[in-house]
């Protein structure tokens, strides 16, 4: 065979082109964890009472966290397939920076489970009667915070795939590392719901996804390595 | 003495504190000095079935 | 330069470490009698809480520890991943048990001491929330180690994720800080603002230097059943074992 003569870019675009592909062959990838979060959501009114008042007052939190959860349920799919056909050995041993083809993963992987999120998120923000402006800002933040739930989740993927049993062991890593998009999602949501400017939490979960995209990964790729030797 | 132990009373909150650090802090001595004999045994034992089946 | 490079080999910091126990256990105990009579016995009664306060002497250093050992962990992390030192290994994963012993007593003492400072066992106050999640973080690496089956890979593994915990740490803390002074509800902080009597930061200081020496015991008590349990078909420990029998 000859060897591959690949750049950089086109690796990149080729592995975001695939697991696209892959994904719209089975569409209930995408669709069931975006039904997990309208039902999730959906189960707090019945829960707590249906008090205008007290939903609209816990909306931002319990959507924050329906994401969250949503999130954190589809993070297992993201190496999963390609660790069990042995792709993902392939891509270790590659000449191209592993880190640079994890983004591409992260990024087609946030398309599929992420993206659908915050196109559903108006209609939760309705749904628990939160006001337009507020719903405006969820969308903002869910924008913002979950590509860096994604980020962060995969060093936790990267690290439990080769167990068989990863699943709570994946939350228990990845949830507490989750607070602080959540403190500040939430903080912005509330805060617009009083109209108050959010620009400054805005900026701060800003400047989380960047650092999240600077580092995670580069320890994905060295979690990867250490689950695959 | 009994005016001491009562800790103006609080004896409750602050023995308790006391106690669970000093039952922390003793189990996490104990368990590896436990642990070592445990290991140290077994590798004997692993020795002595080797040298019978030579 | 030699000197950490027997440091370096199992062997050599097995019988350093040795060495080392009897000297910081004599050490952590002189402290711990010291730090036990200033606080019990020299410490004037706080005028705002009482005699209550006393449990600052286990909660403060104990919550000092929590951190310091997860830096600890950290540093250690990042050698091994760097330089693939063995005991550095052995050091991270030897220190978890001992630090989330002292996260959960820190959380466990700001507790007994919440009760009849707020009237509650527990209030969202910023410290116990981020001791809180301290304690999540440690759980995490000793569930990780505790699951991958090969030790070098487990070791390697601990050892990225106490990195990106060390990282995340600082963020979680501002975080929870951010997050308290917004919704301060009956939150009084335990730690009053006023400059602290010298009697009273003294037994402070000795407490967390006696945990300090503690912490050095007991991690060398572990790290030799560590270095023994993944030394143990090499002839060096099976010379120690039949040293010990004869």
């Amino acid at each position: 065979m000859k060897p591959s003569k690949l750049s950089l870019g086109s690796a990149f675009w080729l592995l975001l082109k695939r697991d696209l592909v892959l994904a719209m062959r089975r569409r209930s990838e995408f669709i069931n964890p975006i039904l997990f979060f309208i039902l999730v959501c959906a189960l707090f009114p019945l829960a707590i009472g249906s008090d205008p008042n007290l939903i609209r007052k816990i909306a931002p939190g319990v959507i924050w966290v329906a994401a969250l959860l949503a999130s954190l349920l589809t993070l297992d799919s993201l190496f999963r397939g390609d660790f069990e056909d042995g792709t993902l050995e392939q891509y270790v041993l590659s000449a191209h920076p592993v880190s640079i083809l994890v983004i591409a993963k992260v990024i087609a992987h946030w398309l599929i489970t992420g993206l659908p999120l915050i196109l559903v998120a108006p209609l939760l923000g309705v749904l628990l009667s939160l006001p337009a402006g507020a719903t405006g800002i969820l969308v903002l933040t869910l924008a913002l915070g979950t590509p860096v739930l994604s980020l962060i989740g995969s060093v936790g993927v990267a690290l439990t795939v080769g167990l068989r049993r990863g699943g709570v062991l994946l939350s228990l890593l990845v949830l507490p590392l989750y607070v602080p998009v959540l403190i500040f999602a939430t903080d912005a949501v509330n805060t617009a719901v009083t109209g108050i400017p959010v620009t400054a939490q805005l900026s701060i979960i800003g400047a989380m996804l960047f650092l999240a995209l600077a580092l995670a990964p580069l320890a994905t790729a060295a979690s990867l390595r250490v689950s695959l030797s | 003495m009994s005016e001491f132990l009562r800790m103006g009373g609080y004896a409750f909150y602050v023995w308790t504190s006391y106690g669970l650090a000093f039952v922390l802090m003793t189990a996490l001595v104990v368990s590896p000095l436990i642990e070592k004999k445990r290991l140290i045994e077994g590798i004997r034992r692993k020795l002595r079935r080797e040298r019978r089946e030579k | 330069m030699r000197f950490y490079h027997r440091l370096a080999s199992p062997r050599h910091f097995y019988r350093i470490a040795g060495q080392w126990i009897p000297w910081l256990a004599g050490i952590f105990f002189v402290l711990l009698v010291w730090g036990l009579y200033e606080s019990l016995f020299v410490a004037p009664t706080d005028y705002q809480q009482g005699e209550s306060y006393r449990i600052i002497f286990i909660h403060v250093p104990a919550a000092w520890m929590s951190m310091f050992i997860y830096f600890i962990m950290a540093v250690a992390g990042a050698i091994n991943l760097v330089w693939r030192m063995k005991m550095a290994e052995v050091v991270l994963v030897a220190s978890a048990p001992i630090g989330a012993a002292f996260t959960f007593l820190a959380l466990v003492t700001g507790s007994l001491w919440g009760k009849p400072m707020w009237g509650t066992w527990w209030v969202w106050d910023a410290r116990l929330t981020s001791e809180l999640f301290l304690l999540f973080l440690y759980l995490g690496i000793i569930a990780l180690y505790g699951a991958i089956e090969d030790k070098r890979t487990a070791g390697r593994a601990v050892s990225i994720l106490a990195l990106v915990g060390v990282v995340n740490l600082p963020i979680i803390h501002f975080s929870v800080e951010w997050w308290n002074t917004l919704h301060q509800g009956s939150t009084v902080s335990l730690m009053g603002g006023a400059k602290m009597d010298p009697r009273m930061l003294r037994p402070l200081l000795v407490m967390s230097f006696a945990f300090k020496f503690y912490y050095g015991w007991v991690l060398f008590l572990r790290a030799r059943n560590e270095v023994l349990e993944r030394e143990r078909n090499t002839s060096w420990v099976r010379e120690l074992v039949e040293g010990k029998a004869t």
